[in-house]
């Protein structure tokens, strides 16, 4: 597994904890392992160099927190400092007052510019207007039928003409179209182009113009490496953007991109695609990136992603419960769901601290299913007396649920120990159960 | 225009940065601790990765150490040498032995996957093979179509099932179809896949699996679409990718932007699989083998 940085600063600090003010030597020190974090999360060279020094200013002569040790202390300066670099808050798309809004998606080859032109109809739709999508990538094969397909998909019209190798006339009759039929979005798709690609990049120009849109949006994908800021730098100096979003977050990538874009451009990233799937599209906050920039995981998204799974009521009845030893099997049921509800298993031990890069890491959905499958197999009263459960019931229960007597013993072993957990949480004063515990 | 110039024109971006720094860093300074930092940090700009770029700076330092390397010239020499000693021998990709020959190409989303397809059926087509491609990916939108284009061009036989329907299903017809008309090779598209995501990697054993049981020993050449623009991830997916189905070559995409494509010697280095093709260009002809030498001659001439 993957130590995170904060594990690896720790350790270099260990000793000097409540020493006082951070001492340049000992600075330099956690500087380097921040600047490999950084390039290893694929950051810009130049990028890392000039947010080194800045560090290095902030860092030196700072008095080390007591409630902190001075590793978490420079992490945090880090931190903070990653933060303000992405800019402090989630940005919105700017509607125009005069609709429709016209917005224009541009960005390399396979960066997911017609996935995320869907995505943000849908997101649009959702609000209560009415989006208008403009195939205007008339390159790649078959791109036309890739947005009509998806348009249908979301139930938004998309405009597409086949007559023309024009992009501008598209983006003109698209917009004439928006008009008429009164919708007040229109978003463009365009065609994947090299930044070095001088006849394509005018193309791209000769379209902006034709169509004065509100906002350049440019995709990237998560996993760019270095020469995202040469990209980025040029197609904001010859197309100018407005905003970026960032593609594939949903995968491995520290996402180091976002970092050398924002500071190349000063532009402010706006979404993030999150999953192949039409609705995952999400705003950006900066720092929920900071820490994935740094290893350090995404507690903020996971915590508020319990939170909406888990109300706080069902939280008091089922701790009401276990108090009074009666948490049941219909109880466990419900908590796999929640959890599973949570989304993807694998997301979600993503954003813990120093398992997102772990190796190997595989979690079995199945398993879930299974256990649940399992408890379903049951009748009700043997979910609220597990006592009931003797040979004959457990080979039933096995049959019902298309497992094996060996895996009934699982899941009831499981459960038993699980009970026996809890009661330790009641005899012990003061101590909190958990709202969240994927067992 | 020949290969090597076509090679060299879809790398003069890269080369122009890269040799240009080489040069400037050294033509007025002696091989020092300076220098050679400003050296590792063009090479990590070119993505290739900070532990690699870190090995070859330690090495050309040890070597200067021992007198042997003075000047510019010498340097570049000696980085030429190390770079094409790191990727070791050309490997092209060459379908011989079983016919139908059965390539399947797998990637994350985005990459190129699909276009590459394209590109080298052109390409073996024009070679005189027979070729058939299998739309494989069911799930993307109009990917399909896509790839229908893709074979029309480059006339080459499509077998294709429903979108939406079971990508197992459509390799074991491609595969049963191609060999009852005689085709030489086939060409299987795969859905774009992140590599973290598990139940798409089963997915992909499964048609791995299909293969097999549609013609023993299928497929032949498992190809990683890899983008070049891509930085340290594509290390990530280049390991996943083989834990999960075994790669045995990589295409290289993406080649004629700035990007630099580093991220082959990281690839080489830690798993020791071969870059076979690279993508120079978006036109039928611009796909090519890879061939370490020329790739890195290309670079310093």
């Amino acid at each position: 597994m993957f130590e995170s940085i904060s594990d690896k600063l720790d350790s270099i600090f260990r000793k000097l904890k409540g020493k006082g003010l951070l001492k340049p030597e000992d600075v330099e020190v956690a500087l380097k392992e921040i600047r490999m974090a950084l390039l290893e999360a694929d950051v810009n060279f130049k990028v890392v160099r000039d947010f080194v020094d800045r560090v290095r200013v902030k860092a030196v002569g700072n008095e080390v927190l007591e409630s902190l040790t001075p590793g978490q202390q420079v992490v945090k300066i880090v931190n903070d400092e990653l933060c303000e670099l992405l800019g402090s808050s989630a940005s919105k798309i700017t509607l125009s007052p005069n609709p429709p809004t016209v917005i224009m998606m541009v960005g390399l080859q396979g960066s997911g510019k017609t996935t995320t032109a869907a995505k943000l109809a849908r997101f649009f739709k959702k609000e209560g207007r009415r989006p208008l999508l403009a195939a205007g990538d008339l390159q790649r094969p078959a791109a036309i039928d890739q947005l009509i397909t998806l348009g249908r998909q979301i139930d938004v019209p998309v405009y597409s003409s086949r007559d023309t190798k024009d992009p501008a006339r598209v983006g003109q009759e698209a917009l004439k179209k928006a008009r008429t039929d009164a919708h007040d979005i229109l978003i463009i798709d365009t065609a994947g182009r090299l930044h070095v690609d001088d006849a394509l990049m005018e193309e791209l120009r000769m379209l902006r113009d034709g169509v004065s849109p509100r906002e350049v949006l440019f995709v990237a994908d998560a996993m760019t490496g270095q020469d995202a800021v040469n990209i980025a730098k040029q197609f904001n100096d010859r197309i100018g953007i407005d905003g970026v979003i960032l593609t594939k977050m949903d995968g491995d990538a520290r996402g180091g991109a976002a970092l050398s874009i924002r500071a190349i451009t000063r532009k402010p990233i706006k979404f993030i695609g999150v999953g192949e799937k039409i609705d995952m599209l999400e705003p950006f906050f900066p720092d929920r990136i900071a820490s994935r920039i740094l290893g350090m995981g995404d507690m903020l998204g996971l915590i508020e992603q319990a939170q909406r799974s888990f109300d706080q009521k069902e939280a008091e009845s089922l701790q009401q419960r276990i108090l009074g030893d009666s948490f049941t099997f219909d109880d466990l049921r419900e908590q796999l769901r929640k959890v599973r509800s949570m989304g993807p298993i694998e997301n979600l031990l993503g954003m813990i601290p120093g398992m997102n890069r772990a190796k190997n890491l595989q979690v079995d959905e199945k398993e879930f299913v299974r256990t649940e499958a399992i408890i379903n197999s049951m009748t009700r009263k043997e979910r609220t007396n597990h006592n009931l459960l003797n040979g004959s019931r457990r080979k039933r229960i096995a049959q019902g649920s298309g497992a094996t007597v060996a895996d009934v013993n699982r899941v009831i072993k499981q459960y038993v120990e699980l009970r026996k957990m809890l009661k330790m949480f009641k005899g012990k004063k003061g101590l909190k159960i958990p709202k969240v515990f994927p067992f | 225009m020949g290969f090597f110039d076509r090679l060299k024109e879809g790398l003069s971006k890269t080369r122009k940065g890269f040799v240009e720094k080489v040069e400037s860093i050294f033509s007025s300074r002696p091989v020092d601790e300076e220098s050679l930092e400003e050296l590792e940090e063009t090479l990590i700009l070119s993505d290739v990765g900070a532990k690699s770029a870190a090995e070859i700076v330690k090495r050309l330092g040890e070597q200067a150490g021992k007198g042997g390397i003075r000047e510019a010239g010498s340097v570049r020499e000696f980085l030429r040498q190390e770079m094409v000693s790191m990727l070791g021998a050309a490997q092209p990709l060459v379908p011989f032995g079983e016919r139908p020959f059965v390539i399947l190409a797998v990637g994350v989303n985005g990459v190129g996957k699909t276009t590459t397809i394209g590109k080298l059926a052109g390409r073996l087509r024009d070679q005189g093979h027979s070729v058939l491609l299998a739309a494989g990916d069911t799930f993307r939108a109009a990917a399909i179509e896509q790839l229908e284009i893709w074979a029309d061009r480059s006339k080459a036989q499509f077998v294709k099932h429903q979108s939406g329907s079971d990508p197992s299903a459509v390799v074991f017809d491609a595969i049963a179809a191609a060999r009852a008309r005689g085709i030489d090779v086939v060409i299987i598209d795969t859905a774009g896949r992140l590599h973290t995501k598990s139940p798409l990697m089963e997915e992909l054993k499964k048609v791995k699996r299909v293969c097999g049981k549609a013609m023993h020993g299928a497929p032949h050449e498992i190809l990683l679409v890899v983008d070049a623009t891509n930085g340290q991830n594509a290390l990530r997916q280049a390991e996943l990718f083989n834990e999960a189905v075994g790669i045995t070559g990589i295409a290289l995409t993406k080649l004629d932007g700035t990007a630099k494509g580093g991220i082959v010697f990281a690839i080489k280095r830690e798993l020791n699989i071969p870059v076979k093709l690279i993508g120079v260009g978006e036109g039928i002809d611009d796909l090519q083998d890879f061939v370490p030498a020329d790739f890195v001659r290309a670079l310093f001439e």
